[in-house]
């Protein structure tokens, strides 16, 4: 009987651990990957993908032109919160958004493109 | 020189001078080359493969000039890896006219990054031209960064503001525009109000027959506004030249050679000597067009406009590079 209820606890024991051990890698990779994607916005096709992207306090996003033709990242406000020099193939342009808010932007070279950055 | 009867416009929905299929013939010049004729706001064009056949007095008046688009310097990528060599190609046919253009119109977007080298290597190229006066109006390429004081250091001597100006040879008013300046986000050119004030002074003491020809880099018409190829504000620009009996406007940016008649305005754009870019719509995005490369300089060009004093004539004449 002792024995019976010590298999039992045992066994219960490495079933948590299991499932614990199963959400933690997965909770791990979930979160990881969102990071990645998520704060990485690319430009491509004289447009801004995704348009608009959700990030948390402190997130830095990089801009990353994949078009064949330069654009630049500019913020819409007056202050001009954020603005990338020009942006030839591959280059990259980042920015740490340390403020909640939506931030517009648009490339100042091609002005029908243009995307936001909602800071929550 | 006869007209093109079957050219005649028969429907004209939006009452702008052009019928749908004569729109989409115009779209069909693309490349090809036109030539055409203004007499009193009358468009008459011919494709280059004839002119030949046209009688040369009509193109060879006391006034002619070259415009020069979209070189790009510094541009690399697969739709033209030698943008210096097909700059030369057009330097070349600009130097095999049988008239010798007074001067050249560059329509703006020299370079591709603004970078110093790529101005330089333009500059140079251009010497090689027989017409040594070159009259510019900057590209959104010609002022990344800096907001285009390199663009006026270099080419904006005695211009206004971001860089406007005008001029008159021979009893024709030149304007150069600049509306590549400040735009806005999901917006189209803009030329300001600063610029509109000046040139509704700058038209106001000449003549209505006095011929006008307007440049700048983005279209002053609505050519496809989904992809920016308009100017938000060109229509009060326009308003000031209503007195006008012969206004021809001349731009670049699309790459490729539209033309459009509106009333007393002839709408003209020219090719890149760099390279095409698809018809408006025709593509998910108005990015480089990559043709075969026994084709491209088949469609890049220049174009050649003859001013015929006391008739009020302009003539429109696009030249491929092939």
């Amino acid at each position: 009987m002792k024995r019976s209820v010590f298999v039992l606890v045992a066994l219960t024991l490495l079933a948590i651990g299991l499932v614990a051990s199963v959400e933690g890698r997965g909770g791990f990779a979930l979160s990881s990957q969102d990071k990645a994607s998520m704060t990485e916005v690319k430009i491509d096709n004289f447009s801004f993908g995704p348009a608009a992207l959700t990030v948390g306090v402190g997130s830095s996003v990089t801009w990353i032109n994949r078009d064949d033709i330069p654009h630049t990242v500019v913020s819409t406000d007056d202050a001009k919160t954020f603005k990338s020099k020009v942006l030839d193939t591959d280059e990259k342009f980042s920015f740490t958004f340390t403020k909640a808010g939506t931030f517009p932007y648009f490339c100042s070279i091609h002005p029908k493109m243009t995307g936001k950055v909602i800071v929550q | 020189m006869s007209r093109k009867k079957k050219d005649e416009i028969i429907y004209d929905h939006n009452n702008d001078g052009i019928d749908r299929r004569g729109f989409l013939k115009c779209m069909a010049w693309a490349g090809t080359g036109a030539f055409c004729v203004i007499q009193g706001g009358v468009l008459n064009s011919y494709a280059l493969s004839r002119m030949p056949q046209t009688n040369e007095k009509d193109t060879m008046g006391e006034l002619s000039f070259v415009q020069i688009s979209d070189s790009h310097m510094g541009f690399n990528k697969a739709a033209n890896p030698d943008v210096a060599a097909t700059l030369k190609v057009a330097v070349d046919k600009i130097n095999a006219l049988p008239t010798p253009p007074e001067f050249m119109l560059h329509t703006g977007d020299i370079s591709h990054l603004s970078k110093p080298e790529e101005f330089d290597t333009v500059d140079q190229i251009l010497k090689g031209a027989k017409p040594t006066d070159v009259f510019y109006v900057p590209g959104e390429h010609d002022a990344l960064n800096d907001d285009g004081k390199q663009f006026l250091k270099r080419y904006g001597k005695g211009s206004k503001g971001a860089g406007w100006y005008s001029f008159d040879k021979k009893g024709v008013h030149f304007i150069g525009l600049v509306n590549v300046m400040n735009l806005k986000a999901g917006g189209l050119g803009t030329l300001g109000h600063d610029q509109l004030e000046w040139l509704e002074d700058d038209v106001k003491h000449l003549t209505s027959s006095t011929p006008i020809v307007v440049f700048a880099h983005i279209p002053l018409w609505s050519v496809y506004p989904e992809w920016g190829w308009g100017t938000d504000d060109s229509a009060q620009a326009l308003a000031y030249l209503k007195k006008f009996g012969s206004v021809t406007v001349l731009n670049g940016h699309i790459h490729q050679t539209l033309q459009k008649v509106e009333g007393k305005v002839t709408f003209h754009t020219a090719a890149s000597t760099a390279f095409p870019q698809p018809q408006p719509g025709k593509a998910d995005s108005p990015g480089p067009m990559k043709v075969p490369a026994d084709q491209l300089r088949s469609v890049l060009g220049i174009t050649d406009v003859g001013y015929v004093q006391g008739r009020h004539a302009l003539a429109v004449v696009d030249s491929t590079l092939a």
